[in-house]
């Protein structure tokens, strides 16, 4: 193999794998040692530069990171509570608001438009307001937040929250205009004097379920998202005593939970497949089967069955699955059929973006499903100056996504304004620094704590649904922060290797408690691979191969995949061939590109 | 030296001995000498090799004497028994420990300066004896743990880190071994497991002494130019004679060998290992002969490395000479070993 180029920015961001899976690359290890330091505040505006909605995303993100967390490899481990610690940091913070990025007073003369005030819309707003742009954002409804205040549940994402860090982005001086549809792009394009449009106007359309029946039942037959939003206005505060969610998604699993708070007793989720394919994720199922949802597998809805002019049930076909060895479907195939009583259903299937009011001849391309067709880089469509962004970019994502798409969109936004080529953006970069403070002494915290994952602690069943929004979820207890900081393992304090200084002693591999390091002769990756210390199977993650080694001409060879970053090889190497650096991510915002020189001011003759 | 303990995390897929064993269990306490210590290396070697064997932790006795060397019993096998012994007076404890109870496994690590200064005598003894037990020595020829004065193992020529040469002739351990009858003489490098650790697993199967001369460079007052036994100089200078491939006693031999470059050897155990010959002039198994070319490289100023003399015939073993009952004396009664009052006066008698 060839020397591995770490000087490559993905070669040390790639080993800290929740920012690596991360979509908006949030430094996770950086605001743990943060919080663990008690800097809350600190640990706040570090997870604000990247994911701009900390206190929310700490409740209600898709938590990427936790998956790809390296603890979570280690033997019988779960992950890091990544995102409840982001809440830990959001709900013990100080005022930040002396910490907000300054807003210029003298505007630079570019307006932008961004369409739906949701997520996406308000990170493309907290990118430029402080560059100098006027941002208008233009919001349907009456309160800005978009999905994040119509499709969760305040039981999940209290409105406090909600509102206090939408206005840290509106209160930078964002035209925000309420119950405001744009109803004609063309319009907006034409008569409204913005130098960019930015469309963030999300998947706002829930999938129907075209069954018998559906018309004669429709008044007891709801479609998920929609429903959602009629509870988060008030529109609707009951439900019948019986419910059947069809669907497993996130979006079932807020709709059941939400049925138990509006007066159902009974509310079953119904799955078309077995549990291994289900869409929602892992710990919204555990939070819904705590409240005693049931949820039934492998039924298909056949029909809506309505008696005497309203909705009574539902039937189903029972399904049997023949499933291959890596898990997928073979075959499927009915074995029976099944009627489930009810008083209302809530279909949760999924939702599309939808742009009626979009007119096809604005230049702007749309494929043979009826989707924008949008640059995956620039976010730009093919009509310069309007960009997309959010679930309206590709379809239903999640927040974490949305705001990458604002950040990078902000970029092009700035660069189409400042007539730059849009495709041409800084490239990231990584900075190293050795931890090293002296002899025996590291600047980090290398102890590895045996402890296991610390459990959210929650309202108890006979208070939640007392009202449908009190928050379920306490936050962890100081001790639980204690214990859970220590958890991670500081992947982002990379072993750095410098061949050179190597005598070869076998020190390092001597000591490392994972065996993750090996001195051998070099070959290829596959052959390599063999003859490690330990097998290196996990082929996702590269191994790191040093350059020749002087003494002998052997080579390094690190496989990343579960150093616990503790340090002893650099602690044992008799020259320092081996030191800890952290690394830190330089993950280019519409701030970092160049940005234009203020004319100067005419200058006065006496 | 090191401050941070080691994790007690590992690797999810580290493999297992027969007894359900990783390397890890075979580990001991973290060391205390200097980071890039050969003798850190050696102490890795010996845990591969005992996990490989599949030793049980509490059949093994860890014996050492003074010095840097002897402070690495401590770092492997914690659940063995261990006795740190007066400077240079291990083979003694190790002789009485091993009369008492042959059915342990005995390892002995020793230095330089312990086994070919201050404990000479002992340590021919016990070669003469044939002492069942493995006798590492780390050889770094320094006194380190007094800052690298020059140790009886010390090359003519060789440089102090001061810059002072050493005009002394050396002891050589391997050649004094063999003119002593030792029946299992090596020697190899603490940079080289792949040698190391077979040999290790031979030396534990040998029945008799068996000898392992490791080159264990210090790393802090012996590893600079102008020293002999830097891990530089002894890369450049070594030169594997014999190379050994250790046969457990559950597996066969699977590698072909071609006649005549390969011997396999019966361990008195039923493993096996195969000697194969790296230098056709060489033959691992005539004492005379070996000697005289082990002397004659080393007036080249190469180290020879690998198993240099075996002879697994030898039937002067300790316990065979003495025929010394096989049951350890802690599990013989008491009255089967006192002779009492009345024997005693009769034992005394043959000497009126």
């Amino acid at each position: 193999m060839e020397p591995t180029d770490t000087s490559h920015p993905d070669y040390y961001h790639r080993v800290v794998d929740c920012q690596w899976a991360c979509p908006a690359h949030t430094d996770v290890p950086e605001y743990i040692r943060l919080i663990a330091q008690g800097r809350f505040t600190d640990a706040y505006m570090v997870n604000r530069h990247s994911n701009v909605f900390p206190g929310i995303l700490g409740r209600v993100c898709d938590r990427p990171c936790e998956p790809a967390c390296r603890r979570g490899r280690l033997d019988e481990q779960k992950p890091v509570a990544i995102c409840r610690l982001k809440r830990v940091a959001a709900d013990h913070r100080d005022d930040v608001a002396a910490r907000l990025p300054a807003i210029p007073k003298v505007k630079n003369g570019k307006r932008i438009a961004c369409i739906g005030a949701g997520c996406a819309s308000l990170t493309v707003a907290n990118d430029l307001m402080p560059l100098g742009y006027e941002v208008t954002i233009f919001e349907q409804y009456g309160e800005p937040g978009g999905l994040m205040r119509t499709n969760i549940p305040s039981f999940r994402l209290p409105a406090a929250v909600l509102n206090e860090e939408i206005a840290m982005i509106t209160g930078m001086g964002v035209d925000l205009r309420l119950n405001t549809p744009v109803a004609s792009l063309r319009e907006l394009l034409a008569t409204g004097g913005f130098d960019a449009v930015f469309v963030g106007s999300g998947a706002p359309k829930g999938k129907e379920l075209k069954l018998p029946g559906r018309e004669a039942g429709a008044a007891n037959i709801h479609i998920g998202i929609a429903w959602l939003e009629s509870v988060a206005f008030g529109h609707v505060d009951r439900i019948g005593k019986r419910v059947l969610i069809i669907g497993v998604g996130n979006t079932a699993m807020d709709c059941c939970r939400t049925s138990l708070r509006l007066g159902a007793e009974s509310v079953k989720v119904m799955a078309r497949k077995p549990r291994g394919f289900f869409k929602a994720s892992e710990w919204e199922l555990e939070d819904a089967e705590e409240e005693s949802v049931q949820i039934v597998v492998n039924r298909s809805p056949k029909a809506f069955v309505v008696e005497s002019g309203k909705l009574s049930g539902m039937l189903f076909d029972q399904m049997e699955y023949d499933l291959d060895a890596q898990g997928r479907i073979r075959a499927e195939r009915v074995v029976g059929e099944e009627f489930l009583p009810a008083d209302d259903v809530i279909l949760a299937i999924g939702q599309e973006n939808a742009f009626p009011w979009i007119e096809r001849d604005l230049g702007i391309e749309f494929d043979k499903w009826d989707v924008p067709v949008i640059d995956k880089l620039t976010f730009q469509s093919s009509r310069p100056g309007v960009f997309f962004g959010g679930d309206a970019a590709f379809g239903p994502k999640n927040i974490i996504w949305a705001v990458e798409h604002g950040h990078q969109a902000a970029i092009s936004i700035h660069r189409h304004c400042q007539g730059e080529p849009v495709a041409e953006r800084l490239p990231p970069g990584i900075n190293l620094q050795s931890r090293k403070m002296g002899m025996h002494e590291w600047s980090y915290s290398n102890d590895y704590t045996p402890v296991e994952r610390r459990l959210m602690p929650h309202v108890s069943l006979k208070e939640r649904f007392k009202k449908l929004n009190i928050e379920v979820e306490l936050g962890f207890t100081a001790e639980q922060v204690e214990q859970e900081v220590q958890r991670c393992l500081n992947c982002d304090v990379q072993t750095v290797f410098s061949a050179k200084l190597c005598i070869e002693c076998d020190a390092c591999l001597d000591i490392c408690p994972v065996d993750c390091l090996t001195i051998t002769h070099n070959g290829t990756e596959a052959e390599l691979r063999t003859r490690l210390k330990a097998p290196a199977k996990n082929l996702a993650e590269p191994l790191y191969v040093s350059a020749a080694l002087p003494q002998t001409g052997r080579v390094m060879v690190k496989d990343e995949d579960l150093c616990v970053h503790c340090g002893l090889c650099a602690e044992r190497c008799p020259t320092a061939a081996w030191d800890m650096q952290k690394s830190e991510l330089r993950w280019p915002l519409a701030a970092d590109q160049p940005q234009p020189v203020p004319a100067p001011a005419a200058k006065k003759i006496a | 030296m090191t401050f941070i303990a080691k994790p007690k995390v590992a690797h999810p897929s580290l493999p297992r001995n027969p007894l359900g064993l990783t390397r890890r269990d075979y580990e001991g306490a973290l060391s205390t000498l200097c980071a890039g210590c050969g003798h850190d290396s050696i102490t890795a070697a010996i845990v591969e090799a005992t996990w490989g064997l599949s030793l049980e932790p509490q059949n093994v006795v860890k014996l050492s004497g003074i010095g840097c060397s002897s402070k690495t019993t401590a770092y492997f096998v914690s659940g063995g028994h261990g006795f740190n012994s007066v400077h240079g007076r291990m083979p003694s404890i190790a002789m009485g420990a091993n009369a008492a109870n042959r059915n342990l496994t005995y390892i002995g690590v020793s230095g330089d300066g312990d086994t070919l200064s201050i404990g000479l005598g002992q340590f021919c003894h016990a070669i003469r004896r044939n002492l069942d037990m493995l006798y590492i020595i780390e050889n770094n020829g320094v006194y380190g743990l007094t800052k690298g004065q020059f140790s009886a193992s010390a090359d003519v020529g060789t440089k102090a880190k001061k810059g002072e040469t050493n005009v002394q002739p050396p002891i050589d351990p391997v050649l004094l071994a063999m003119t002593l009858g030792a029946s299992f003489v090596a020697r190899s490098f603490s940079g080289d497991k792949q040698q190391l650790v077979p040999l290790i697993q031979a030396g534990l199967s040998h029945r008799g002494f068996a000898l392992i001369d490791v080159l264990s460079p210090c790393v802090t007052f012996n590893d600079h130019e102008g020293s002999t036994k830097s891990y530089a100089y002894t890369r450049e200078h070594y030169e594997p004679a014999v190379q050994t491939d250790f046969v457990p006693l559950e597996r066969e031999i699977s590698v072909e060998y071609k006649e005549g470059e390969a011997v396999p050897v019966v361990m008195h155990d039923g493993s096996r290992i195969v000697l194969r010959k790296l230098d056709s002039a060489y033959d691992p198994t005539n004492r005379a002969s070996a000697a005289a070319h082990i002397q004659e490289r080393m007036k080249a100023g190469e180290y020879l490395t690998g198993l240099l003399f075996l002879d697994e015939t030898a039937q002067h073993e300790f316990h065979q000479v003495n025929s010394t009952p096989v049951a350890p004396l802690n599990s013989i009664p008491y009255e089967a070993l006192s002779p009492g009052s009345q024997g005693l006066k009769k034992i005394l008698a043959r000497y009126r």
